[in-house]
């Protein structure tokens, strides 16, 4: 086990290290003057100058990339234009916000925490629950209602479903106010009402498919003849589904659920949009609309982190599943 | 429908149990069992009308191609179809308790404490994610609840030891994987018999198995019978198996019995054409090496659609032998010769005499 946890982990890094390259490599090795795209009007020659030998763009590429990197791991010194001392982890100042990068890192990164861990929590519930239960109930309403349900969420799309619940609970019967960010630790009921319809949301359209899935999965299951060994032991319903049949049916949800928080972690643009919150997704499209390269540079590292820590987890917890695992 | 009585008039009560030992009941007893699964092409008859019955200590072997009913029988048996579907009539009596219309939670009580089953394949059969000693410790605790987790670690380690695992302590907390086939299936009969059942049911337990393999089985198989004297039924289609291991037979086609006796009496002098072709089917250890193998023609009959009269007419060579009937009339279980012998065939017994004599004896499996 702890050696399967050190190759996983090494070669998290590796992709993690291939990541930061390749990104850096795309945004300062094209061909495009990044610096121009930042103050299209009104920049005389003297300033783009100035900013190009601020941001280190006359340096070799590797000599770049320390920089870079160094900035991450020990911190570095910017020079006064860019607020001078920069400390670890520094991810670089954007001209555009007029502010270190950190800063709207650490200030968007919890909204989208907030709209995703929640939405996350109760679309795998209720898309895990809705599965079991129609399995279960096979052939019933309740079956057909579960399959009905998850036909409309897997087909709606988030504008819409979003739209239609602001108009409801916001705008026609006022139970909740329109929706903003508020740190949970000042307010949590605030916290929650203000980004409430944002996790229905999300959960309703991601839910479809984890009951989806879940079914199929558990029907799979229910045909195995280990669970026929449970039943032939003797042993109750509730041993049988829940200890025997959903350990084995859930380990595919477990993937992709892991996959899609990840993913989700590093942006929800659309959900960030239609509810006019800022969190990471919009702040990453914006500054690609600005050319704020240290902002792409730092949105782009920070999903690529949470995918592959996700799948780092997604292993360790089949492994902790499923035995056979811990061979390789 | 038509009903195989399996007591022709002037027979004991109980005919399918020749030799039997007196002066002791049976453990199970079956009678007229039929079992329909209502599919969207049609009504299954998997089981119709099928009646026999093992004591303590005693082993019957169901032998009989896929789909002639035989798992269905022990799956009814045990109470494990699924009940939406499934439509079970007769009596099932295991230690003198009535199992059909029994309430699910009541059989559920018996299952794996008075009956238990072995399963064909038991790298499926047992839980992946789970330890070996865990599933077994865990068929123990389920009837006896108040054992404590050491007290049910210790039992499944006996046993594991008692079907000849090495170092059971050790094996205890490893996984299916990592265990052989062989160790697989002895920790699977650990598994069936920690409870001390009354009744055993073994369905196909050495198919998935090499073949020497088989036989540590089966030996371990008796040698648990003898010290814990429970019923088995032994369900297979390797009539090698059957000589080895079972006391009598139930030989099945299409979900009826068509012949039913002692293994002497089955092996040695079969009644029913079906029986001969199993036997012609089989390699002899004993026989001409270069003598050819005669499969059955054919294929085995559609449950949903049963050929009508005797259902192994359209593959049976000497169907043409009593003009229609063996196309009209279903043939009952009569008796055959020997004590307690029984076949459900319209050929005359002389003309079963003759026949296999002249076609069958020589290519046939001899003990």
């Amino acid at each position: 086990m702890a050696r399967f946890l050190i190759k996983r982990i090494f070669s998290a890094v590796l992709t993690l290290f291939a990541v930061s390259v390749l990104t850096f490599l795309m945004f300062f090795a094209l061909p495009r003057d990044p610096v121009s795209g930042m103050c299209p009007k009104n920049c005389n020659p003297e300033r783009l100058e100035r900013v190009r030998q601020e941001l280190g763009l006359r340096d070799p590429l590797v000599t770049q990339y320390a920089g870079y990197m160094k900035g991450i791991f020990t911190g570095r010194d910017l020079g006064s234009a860019q607020g001078g001392r920069c400390d670890a982890p520094c991810l670089g100042w954007s001209y555009v916000n007029n502010e270190a990068v950190l800063d709207t890192i650490t200030r968007v990164l919890p909204v989208t925490l907030s709209i995703v861990i929640p939405a996350a929590i109760l679309w795998l519930l209720l898309g895990v629950g809705l599965g079991m239960v129609s399995a279960l109930r096979r052939g019933t309403w309740l079956d057909r209602a579960a399959i009905g349900f998850s036909l409309t969420g897997a087909s709606l799309q988030l504008y819409f479903v979003g739209a239609v619940l602001l108009m409801i609970f916001v705008y026609n019967l006022r139970w909740l106010p329109v929706p903003s960010y508020t740190s949970v630790f000042d307010n949590p009921v605030k916290w929650a009402s203000g980004l409430v319809l944002s996790w229905i949301a999300l959960a309703f359209l991601f839910s479809a498919i984890y009951a989806r899935l879940s079914r199929a999965q558990m029907l799979e299951t229910l045909s195995e003849d280990f669970v026929r060994t449970a039943r032939a032991k003797g042993l109750a319903k509730p041993a049988v589904y829940g200890r025997h049949a959903l350990r084995a049916a859930i380990t595919p949800v477990v993937t992709i659920a892991g996959l899609d928080v990840g993913a989700a972690l590093g942006g929800t643009v659309i959900t960030e949009t239609t509810f006019g919150i800022q969190g990471l997704g919009r702040t990453a499209v914006e500054a690609v609309r600005a050319g704020d390269l240290p902002t792409i540079m730092a949105t782009v590292l920070i999903s690529a982190v949470f995918v592959v820590l996700a799948n780092v987890l997604v292993d360790l917890l089949y492994a902790a599943i499923d035995p056979r695992v811990r061979l390789g | 429908m038509d009903r195989s009585d399996p007591a022709p008039s002037g027979e004991p009560d109980r005919p399918s149990v020749p030799e039997q030992r007196s002066g002791e009941d049976p453990y199970l007893r079956v009678n007229d069992l039929r079992v329909r699964f209502d599919t969207s092409d049609g009504v299954v008859r998997a089981v119709d009308g099928v009646s026999f019955s093992v004591q303590r200590g005693r082993t019957l072997g169901i032998v009989g191609e896929s789909g002639s009913g035989k798992s269905v029988t022990s799956l009814a048996v045990l109470g494990l179809h699924e009940e939406k579907r499934t439509t079970i009539t007769g009596e099932i009596s295991v230690g003198g308790r009535q199992l059909v219309g029994l309430p699910e939670e009541e059989v559920r009580r018996l299952r794996g404490r008075d009956m238990a089953m072995i399963f064909q394949d038991p790298l499926s059969a047992l839980h992946p994610y789970f330890t070996v000693g865990r599933q077994i410790a865990e068929a123990y605790r389920v009837h006896h609840p108040k054992a404590g987790k050491r007290a049910a670690r210790q039992r499944a380690v006996d046993m594991l030891g008692r079907v000849g695992i090495p170092q059971p302590a050790r094996r205890f907390d490893q996984y299916p994987h990592e265990f052989s086939g062989g160790m697989r299936q002895r920790a699977m009969i650990a598994m069936a018999l920690v409870n001390d059942p009354d009744l055993l049911i073994a369905d196909e337990p050495t198919t998935a198995l090499d073949v020497t393999v088989q036989a540590q089985i089966l030996d371990l198989l008796a040698d648990l019978q003898a010290e814990f004297h429970s019923a088995i039924i032994m369900i297979t289609h390797d009539l090698g198996v059957v000589s080895q291991i079972a006391d009598e037979v139930l030989v099945m086609y299409g979900g009826r019995a068509v012949e039913h006796g002692s293994v002497e009496q089955v092996l040695r002098r079969p009644q029913h054409p079906y029986t001969w072709g199993l036997l012609s089917s089989v390699p002899s250890l004993h026989g001409d090496a270069d003598a050819d193998l005669v499969p059955i023609a054919g294929n085995p009959p559609s449950l949903i659609n049963l050929p009508s009269g005797c259902a192994f007419h359209p593959r049976c060579r000497y169907a043409d032998r009593n003009g229609d009937r063996s196309r009209t009339e279903v043939p009952q279980l009569r008796p055959a010769g020997g004590p307690g012998h029984l076949v459900a065939c319209h050929l005359s017994a002389d003309d079963r005499t003759r026949l296999y004599a002249e076609d069958i004896a020589h290519v046939g499996v001899a003990r």
